[in-house]
């Protein structure tokens, strides 16, 4: 288990960077946690490597009203520690194990596209976007809903690098959860569902959304707020939404859960996440609780 | 004797190097050496048409390439078959290089040796083996349809196919008893395959000086290898040395042997010239090692209105994978370790051991024990239940009374020998557990319950073990055995018993396992032996040496060496110490010397003056120096026992199924370090839990395992073991000089059956099939709905 | 191609030549001579290569030692002191937390890292903290009481 041969480049800065992947394609390498393991096992034998770990300049955390911008080298530690976004830090809480979290990155994390990985839930649920450059082109922003195109399966195109990710902050009076089952701690999730809940003044959900992993190809975004029908969070019909969740996705089975047991667990998952991000709303709102 | 070291938590002598990264295991070894890998089987079936290596040979350091037909005769014949035994009709082993057919994913086909690691697996990827591939034969019971064939001329995938039957005392046999019964049960059980996983692979490195052959192996049988290297490469055996290094746990995988690699790299070690080293990587470790536990059974059992068994039949499909190397000692002992510590009226046991397209079936610490539990423990339940009864009740009533022992079984156990229990207190040992867990205080409620398991465990096993002891004129100790360690803390346990024989301070005792410079003659370490043996040969050893240290001793003061005893190193006479002598004195004097290396060796010239002129200065039947070597070779085994009880709770949304509680009751005799017991039961009880409710082997439809990885093949983390509460009965074992039974395997051996039980007790569903995930418990609870809806 | 990189390993400046495809784990153990850095799985998975990258714990088999060029980088050849083992390695001993000892490095790497960080960790922050390595033999149980002795330890000598 050792990796193949490949011709390395270490740009210093971007402008580097993009030029090396302009030039010659291959495979950026930023934490390492997912792609080292595939050389290792020679699942994968890029040509070329370009390690971006040493432009300290894409190894930024931005935190603005509106949201937050994650650089390419931003480490899940690094994000985590700096508690800037309530809900990457509940997902990030999820990913993996201490110790790769120090090495990990968040967007490294978005390009690989697991489709049971929390950290592309995140983005799809807040409707989050990536920041693409390519050397001689102007950037795009690639909204979330167009960034997961299928399983290990981004929208970054050959010789593009994913500079980062912007996580936007939700409006006043919204909470998030994030709720999984793995089979071990720190594996990836069997299923999981991460949820946004915004209440109006009255408490009343005024918008839910979840977005579920290891439920189908990409992270499936179900909207309920319909489902919802504005009510109080203890009044909704849970049974209609969790149903709505349901059919949003198409579970399969693998060795670790059978098709309808995820199917089960998203929905069960699904509610649990919706009910801890209204009641994280709900506190929100009125910040001293004096209500149950 | 004193106790004074002897049941003493002494920590650990090996701590030192392994906690600062001084340890050496295999791969610490060799700086420099080539490096060996494999080009390994990609399909489960196979025949190989052809190997075309030109596309490697310009990768730059490599340095040889051998498939199947560059192997001398001797080298090229298929492996040994450890252990045969008449009923192992048809047992088949591979070839250290696949000849014609490859029968599991992972069978080496071509061996690569370059510079380095990197280099030679470079040069693996660039070989082209053209492959005509065969069906696959995967899956126990569709293999055992026979359907399509593993080994042309092994019909039936049959490997072996045993019946051992015993009549009740009436002269029943299980068939009439059971038909005779007031109440019969039926049912089948399912154990999946699952592997001892030790952290770090195998591994070997290999030097040859054109004289003599050094191997380094990550093994638990160092002396066995030797001669098997030897014969493989037809060596003298004096010119052949085999050491295990530090080794990253076993747990059973590494007594097998020899691996095609242990072969393999010695023979071109010497065909180079050049040391060469294999390390095994995780992958290799996942399709070209060894697994265990996979079975089937299907159980009948008649009883009476206590729950006595009056009768019980098991019929057995015991998955061996593709070749039989290690005989069929896995289902031996199931059927054998089954009864555990119950009288059984009569009993009949029927396995057929069969082949598949998959990895071979080796021990796994348990070594068949857990099925074997398993069954008898479900069975247990099942009667409860018919009942209406608790089901320690039941177990109760069947148990072997403390006044009955030495207990026969009427059986053969795995060494041969009958299955007789030496001791233990069954009742005692179930009293304990119940009030360890709170058995009768338990609150039942939906998903929370509470299960037991018990067992015994034939510990020991036979042929023999030695010990050396040699006491050096600095007064140092030094003990060897020939058997291997992997983590057991024998470098601990065998000091503390000849620090305590000998009466000497601790720290100046050390001692040797696995290295045949040292000891040429042992088994090896497996069967929760290695204390039971090498501890009591050591003590043996020991009693010469302290025996020849008083004579000596008695000698140069003029006084009985009946009156004499060794304390802290200096041989005194009883309530005299001012009359003593240093035991480094006395090594000394033991040695009758003409040159005198140093200010001590002076006393034991030939003009010291201390001799008798009458008598020859080695007295006849006497050697030179103070060292004794014994050995100790038990009639049969010694049976510990131990009886779990968990309580779990099941989480009614996600299935999730949690270890709240897990208690232990041990009984392996007299402890010789109890700190060390107890982190074998933990241990054990920790890969028990991986195999109730994480560990599989998934083999596809096309013979490919599945989840071959650490991501997908679930060992429990620190967040998936419970706690472990335990208590200790000890019925010390008559059979040896030291009273003790063996702790190693104890642990892992009730898991899967206690958990099951307490999951069973929790959802109220009949858990017969083990492991058990949530989504299979999510699948029997859709099962149940959908049956009563 | 080979590249000419300086580790800075447990205080002391250290030149390898690697290929680019060098694995930091292969580089400790096979370049400089560092066996005590062990290698159980190589893909990231049983943390037995864990050592600390400017003081955090990092595995050395999912980086390249090409990448780590010019950073400090402590092993557990490296966690002694001059007095002897540090509080962590003598709590393992203590509380009998290792068998075979092929975990035991990065346990120790980790754990050092983990009361560094939160010097008087919770049963639940102890089993998060070593959550991420694999033993096949102690069960944890003894790990887990050893961090908690090696807080302790650390308490008292005032570290």
């Amino acid at each position: 288990m050792k990796p193949p041969p490949f011709t390395y480049h270490a740009p210093r800065d971007l402008g580097e960077a993009l030029e090396t992947l302009a030039g010659v394609g291959g495979k950026v390498l930023a934490g390492g946690q997912s792609l080292i393991p595939m050389l290792n096992m020679r699942l994968a034998a890029p040509e070329h490597l370009v390690d971006i770990n040493r432009v300290a300049a894409l190894a930024t955390l931005e935190a603005a009203p509106e949201g937050v911008t994650v650089g390419a080298l931003a480490r899940h530690a690094q994000v985590a520690r700096a508690d800037a976004h309530p809900l990457l830090g509940q997902a990030l809480r999820l990913v993996a194990h201490p110790v790769i979290r120090n090495r990990g990155t968040v967007v490294g994390s978005l390009v690989h596209a697991d489709p049971a990985a929390e950290l592309p839930a995140v983005l799809a649920v807040l409707g989050g976007s990536v920041r693409l450059a390519r050397h001689g082109q102007g950037e795009r922003d690639v909204p979330a809903e167009e960034f997961f195109v299928g399983p290990m399966e981004s929208a970054v195109r050959p010789g593009e690098l994913a500079v980062s990710a912007f996580f936007p902050v939700l409006p006043a009076g919204s909470g998030t959860a994030f709720r999984e089952v793995a089979r071990r701690h720190g594996d990836y999730a069997l299923a999981g569902v991460c949820a946004a809940v915004t209440l109006d003044e009255d408490l009343h959900v005024a918008s839910a959304r979840v977005a579920c992993i290891g439920v189908g190809p990409v992270p499936v975004v179900a909207d309920v707020t319909t489902e919802c029908d504005r009510r109080p969070a203890s009044t909704v019909d849970w049974a209609a939404v969790t149903r709505a969740v349901q059919e949003a996705t198409e579970p399969e089975g693998d060795i670790h859960a059978s098709a309808a047991y995820r199917l089960h667990l998203v929905g069960v998952l699904a509610e649990q996440a919706l009910k801890d991000a209204a009641r994280a709303a709900a506190q929100e709102a009125a910040p001293s609780p004096a209500t149950g | 004797m004193t106790t004074r070291l002897f049941g003493e938590p002494v920590e650990r002598r090996e701590d030192g190097r392994l906690l600062t990264g001084q340890g050496r295991y295999l791969d610490d070894l060799g700086a420099g050496a080539l490096a060996a890998a494999f080009v390994r089987s990609p399909h489960a079936h196979a025949r190989v048409r052809d190997v075309d290596v030109s596309a490697a040979l310009d990768v730059e350091g490599l340095v040889a390439v051998y498939t199947w037909e560059d192997l001398p005769e001797r080298v090229g014949r298929a492996l040994p078959l450890l252990i045969p035994h008449p009923a192992l009709t048809h047992g088949r082993t591979a070839h250290p290089l696949a000849r014609d057919v490859v029968r599991h994913v992972g069978e080496p086909v071509v061996m690569v040796v370059a510079t380095d690691r990197y280099l030679a697996e470079d040069a693996c990827a660039r070989i082209e083996v053209e492959y005509e591939v065969l069906k696959p034969v995967v899956g126990l019971e569709e293999a055992a349809h026979g359907a399509q064939l593993v080994h042309d001329d092994v019909p039936g995938n049959v490997g072996a196919h045993l019946v051992q039957e015993v009549p009740s005392g009436a002269g029943a046999s299980a068939r009439e008893a059971i038909e005779a019964a007031p109440h019969r049960l039926a049912f089948r059980l399912d154990i999946e395959r699952s592997a001892s996983t030790p952290l770090e692979g195998r591994g070997v490195y290999a030097r040859w000086d054109g004289t003599d052959l050094r191997v380094y192996t990550s093994t638990q049988t160092s002396t066995s290898v030797r001669m098997a290297v030897a014969a493989a490469l037809g060596l003298p055996l004096p010119h052949v040395e085999v050491i295990a290094p530090d080794v990253g746990g076993g747990f059973g995988v590494k007594i097998m042997h020899p691996w095609p690699e242990e072969i393999l790299v010695p023979w071109a070690a010497m065909l180079l010239g050049r040391e060469i080293k294999w390390t095994e990587d995780r992958r290799e470790h996942f399709v070209s090692s060894a697994h265990e536990r996979g079975q089937v059974q299907h159980v009948e059992v008649g009883f009476d209105d206590d729950g006595r068994v009056l009768g019980l039949d098991v019929t057995i499909l015991h998955d061996h994978g593709a070749y039989t190397p290690y005989g069929i000692i896995v289902p031996l002992i199931t059927s054998t370790q089954l009864l555990g510590p119950y009288k059984i009226g009569a009993y009949r046991v029927e396995f057929s051991s069969i082949y598949t397209n998959t990895v071979q079936v080796t021990p796994y610490r348990g070594a068949g024990r857990p099925q074997g539990v398993f069954c008898m423990e479900r069975t247990m339940d099942k009667i409860a239940r018919h009942l209406g009864k608790d089901r320690t009740e039941v177990r109760r009533a069947n148990f072997i009374e403390a006044d009955e022992f030495p207990y026969d079984q009427g059986m053969i156990f795995q060494d041969g020998r009958p299955l007789i229990y030496d001791s233990g207190d069954y009742p005692e040992m179930l009293r304990m557990v119940k009030e360890l867990i709170g058995w009768d205080d338990f609150e039942r409620r939906p998903g929370r319950g509470i299960g037991i398991g018990c067992y015994v465990e034939g510990t020991g096993v036979g042929p023999y073990e030695g010990g050396h002891v040699m006491v050096t004129s600095d007064g140092r100790v030094h003990v060897s055995t020939g058997l291997t360690s992997q983590g057991q803390g024998h470098e601990t346990v065998f000091a503390q018993i000849a620090a305590t024989e000998l009466g000497v301070p601790i720290e100046r005792v050390s001692v040797v396992t696995g290295d045949t410079r040292r000891f040429g003659y042992a088994v090896g370490t497996f069967a929760s032996r290695a204390a039971v043996m090498s501890g009591n040969a050591i003590a043996l050893a020991c009693r010469k040496v302290r025996e020849k240290a008083l004579r000596i001793a008695a000698d140069a003061l003029e006084a009985d060496p009946a009156d004499m005893e060794i304390t802290e190193g200096l041989v005194h006479v009883v309530g005299a110490p001012s009359a003593s002598i240093p035991l480094s004195t006395v090594a000394v004097l033991a040695n009758p010397l003409r040159y005198a290396f140093d200010d001590e060796a002076v006393k034991a010239t030939q003009f010291a003056g201390a001799a008798s002129p009458d008598r020859p200065p080695v007295a006849e039947g006497d050697e030179p120096g103070l060292e004794g070597r014994d050995y100790y070779s038990p009639i049969r085994s010694t049976f510990a026992a131990g009886m779990h009880a968990a309580i779990v709770e099941t989480d009614p949304l996600t299935a999730e199924i949690r270890i709240v509680r897990y208690a232990v009751v041990h009984d392996c005799g007299r402890l010789i370090n109890p700190m060390i017991v107890e982190g074998q039961i933990h241990g054990g009880v920790a890969q028990g839990v991986g195999g109730a409710l994480y560990e599989r082997m998934v083999y596809d439809e096309h013979g490919q395992l599945v989840n071959a990885s650490f991501m997908d093949f679930l060992m429990p983390y620190a967040t998936e073991v419970p706690r472990v509460e335990t208590a200790h009965l000890e019925t010390p074992s008559p059979l040896n000089p030291l009273g003790i039974k063996g702790a190693g395997e104890a642990g892992v051996i009730p898991v899967s059956a206690v958990v099951a039980a307490a999951v069973e007790d929790a959802e109220g569903i009949e858990i017969d099939r083990m492991p058990i995930s949530p989504s299979d418990l999510f699948e029997l609870r859709s099962r149940r709905s959908a049956d009563s809806g | 191609m080979e590249h000419e990189i300086t580790l800075v390993v447990n205080g002391t400046a250290r030149r390898a030549r690697v290929p680019a495809r060098r694995l930091l784990s292969d580089c400790l153990r096979h370049d400089l001579g560092l066996t005590g850095t062990h290698v159980g799985c190589e893909h990231g998975v049983c943390g037995c290569c864990t050592v600390l990258l400017d003081g955090e714990p990092v595995r050395s088999c999912l980086t390249f030692a090409v990448t780590v060029d010019g950073q400090e980088i402590t092993t557990v050849e490296g966690l002694a002191g001059p007095e002897g083992p540090s509080p962590v390695q003598r709590a393992f001993g203590e509380c009998h937390a290792l068998q075979c000892g092929f975990c035991t490095p990065g346990f120790l790497c980790t754990v050092t890292a983990l009361l560094r960080e939160n010097p008087a960790p919770t049963d639940e922050e102890v089993l998060e903290g070593i959550s991420g390595n694999l033993c096949r033999c102690t069960g944890y149980q003894n790990i887990a009481k050893a961090v908690h002795r090696a807080a302790e330890l650390l308490a008292e000598e005032g570290q």
